[in-house]
């Protein structure tokens, strides 16, 4: 059981945690950039808002785009989006599942990007320092007989620190910026928060026999495509071998055999073994155009998804008797498709 | 290194000790986020009371929900609490002893939230500074063109002219402070008083004999879970590795022999007769469809009797004579 579970985690800790690792990656540098960033307001009337808004906006989007490409899981959604049909049925469902759990992942960093801006305020302040009314916060004499163009210019200037002579209501109107930016910042989160909420505790109250099986078949996808990538490996592998064993045997043929029969029957043994099994591993594909055919039709034309149950029970028996005892058992191996498999036990007694 | 991951292994292995650690995390979380939170009153009449009591009103929530989201024990809850009978029948006392394991862990992260905020008292003065009557102190600067309430509510505001060269700002910040600290205090007390008296007087008032089953039915279900989850994810990765190789296998057009290998000269089949044993039997689509459907529309009766007692093969080995040379049983 230990072996399971050791594998059950290598397995996990392959496919989610990896992803979850890139997530809070993200997210950390989301916020690393945010604070290695230098803010500096244009604290022009034209340009402030855009300025200000578009800092939040621009790039939580270019996070949640970064997010999309970095996940590995985007070319597994688009390739089982995109293949025919051929003998397996497409479930649309499965691919809402896998869309939903890509979106979900890749909206953490810019949800992070927006909160830490509106918790600085930065943004806030040079995009509606405009929208002021300046005499709330202390003596502002200085603007009575100002037009509205110049009232205007002048409150633009409020971000910048140096522009603006009159500290004290610089201050008084900065703080009060940010205190409104901040709140903003906690109704997000706030919201964020309960969205997740919702969508994590309470849907199991509508679709959780659903729900086992989507997750099921889109974690399979994905392991089916990473098998099969490792089983083209193996037979590359496999098929490498053998050809270059082939070319060496046909360059010099008599000298191999002779070879083998002068260093005794262990080397052939142990060679013939190896040579078997590589011979195994290339699954009956020996030539190009098969496997090209292979390759070609893994994506128009998905195999249904049914193991064949003969080939097990003939391995089965087999291995209980080996191919000697076959025909001695022949009448049970006949009936293997109709009567239950029975269970023979072979005693080999030295005596 | 090893030490860690020794550490982590302990966590790991209870789930209870899992919702613990991220419990305590997640704790850890809110004093760090209150210690980076830039606190920023905005020091005027109207907004500082709103500002102050959100900011410790609305984080303790979000934390809250957080708690409520990462324990484990919310997905097995509402499973338990909202799956058909089928063939277990439900057990109510499991779902209330989930819900209120749940609850505790995910109210601690709050409460630490609003502790800190009251001992630090930042929040406290920011709010309540109007309130004070300043002809408790001396000193207040009465030569700025500000009313009263006006000159309490920029008290919390450090870097304000009108407070420069006077203690006065210093003193009802103290005097607030003071109270502010008093009530964390007394929370605290109070809340430890309360759990001691509840870990007291429990046993006078439940009976532990069904507290221990509740207790063991609700981890059972955590286990099963984790093992449905951990059997589905190991018999996916053999479903698909043989799919891939009947794939391979079907795309010849010459049907090959394959000569079957006696099980103690290659491995290979030894692996395979370990990868049938995975599948258990499930090889197409619609046999895995059913019994994902059934596990949540009639999850199988708590009765495990006939596969621990499934009939083991046993060996015995006797010579001509009927002399027993070597026996399993």
């Amino acid at each position: 059981m230990d072996k399971f579970r050791m594998m059950f985690q290598f397995l996990q800790s392959n496919q989610e945690s990896f992803m979850n690792g890139i997530c809070g990656i993200m997210a950390l540098a989301s916020a690393q950039m945010y604070s290695a960033f230098e803010f500096s307001c244009p604290c022009m009337p034209e340009y402030n808002y855009t300025y200000g808004i578009g800092l939040l906006v621009i790039p939580p989007i270019w996070f949640f785009l970064l997010g999309f490409v970095l996940n590995n899981n985007v070319s597994v959604l688009a390739e089982e989006w995109k293949r025919p049909t051929g003998s397996r049925t497409k479930d649309p469902t499965i691919l809402r599942y896998m869309f939903c759990s890509i979106t979900q992942r890749s909206l953490i960093a810019p949800a992070l990007w927006v909160s830490v801006t509106l918790m600085d305020g930065k943004s806030f302040l040079c995009a509606f320092s405009i929208n002021l009314d300046i005499e709330k916060f202390g003596n502002s004499s200085f603007v009575k007989g100002m037009s509205e163009t110049e009232k205007i210019r002048l409150l633009a200037r409020i971000p910048c620190k140096d522009l603006f002579e009159h500290q004290e209501i610089r201050v008084a109107a900065t703080r009060y910026i940010k205190c409104i930016s901040q709140a903003c910042g906690w109704i997000f989160l706030l919201m964020m928060t309960f969205t997740a909420f919702l969508i994590r505790a309470i849907r199991p109250c509508f679709t959780q026999a659903a729900f086992l099986k989507t997750k099921y078949w889109s974690h399979y996808i994905d392991i089916e495509r990473k098998m099969f990538d490792e089983t083209c490996k193996e037979h590359a592998k496999s098929f490498a071998k053998v050809c270059i064993h082939q070319y060496f045997e046909n360059i010099s043929g008599e000298m191999q055999s002779l070879h083998r029969h002068r260093s005794g029957q262990d080397d052939s043994g142990d060679e013939g073994e190896d040579k078997r099994s590589d011979e195994d591993k290339l699954l009956g594909i020996r030539a190009q155009d098969d496997m090209n055919k292979v390759l070609w039709n893994w994506h128009t034309c998905k195999p249904a998804l049914a193991l064949r149950k003969d080939q097990m029970d003939g391995e089965n028996s087999s291995k209980l008797n080996g191919k000697i005892n076959e025909g001695f058992n022949g009448f049970a191996n006949g009936h293997a498709h109709e009567t239950k498999k029975r269970e023979w036990a072979v005693y080999y007694s030295k005596v | 290194m090893e030490r860690l991951k020794l550490v982590l292994q302990y966590f790991q292995s209870n789930s209870e000790s899992i919702s613990n650690g991220i419990c305590i995390v997640l704790a850890l979380v809110s004093v760090k986020l209150y210690t980076s939170f830039d606190f920023n009153c905005p020091c005027l009449p109207q907004y500082n009371k709103l500002y102050s009591l959100g900011v410790m009103t609305v984080p303790p929530i979000i934390f809250f929900f957080l708690g409520v989201l990462v324990n484990r024990h919310t997905g097995v809850m509402m499973d338990e609490w909202m799956r058909p009978v089928g063939n277990r029948s439900k057990n109510p006392a499991v779902v209330k002893y989930l819900f209120s394991a749940m609850l505790q862990r995910a109210l601690l992260a709050p409460m630490v939230w609003i502790l800190v905020t009251l001992l630090d008292g930042k929040i406290f003065i920011c709010a309540f500074s109007v309130s004070v009557d300043p002809g408790l102190f001396s000193g207040v600067p009465n030569n700025t063109g500000l009313d009263v309430i006006r000159i309490m509510a920029k008290v919390p505001c450090k870097e304000d002219v009108i407070f420069q060269n006077s203690s006065f700002r210093k003193a009802v910040s103290r005097y607030v402070r003071c109270y502010s600290q008093a009530v964390g205090w007394s929370i605290l007390l109070f809340l430890i008083i309360l759990g001691a008296m509840g870990r007291l007087i429990k046993p006078c008032f439940e009976d532990h004999a069904a507290f221990l089953q509740t207790r063991y039915w609700s981890n059972y279900l955590d286990v099963e879970q984790k093992l449905f989850d951990e059997t589905c994810v190991l018999h996916a990765r053999d479903f698909a590795r043989k799919c891939v190789v009947q794939f391979f296998e079907d795309m010849t057009e010459d049907s090959i022999l394959h000569l079957p290998h006696p099980s103690f000269i290659s491995n290979v089949s030894e692996r395979w007769e370990e990868e049938e044993e995975r599948l258990h039997g499930v090889t197409r689509q619609e046999q895995m469809d059913q019994l994902l459907n059934k596990w949540y529309y009639g999850k199988p009766e708590l009765d495990v009797t006939r596969i621990a007692h499934r009939p083991r093969p046993c060996v015995t080995w006797q010579d001509p004579g009927g002399r027993t040379l070597y026996s399993d049983v």
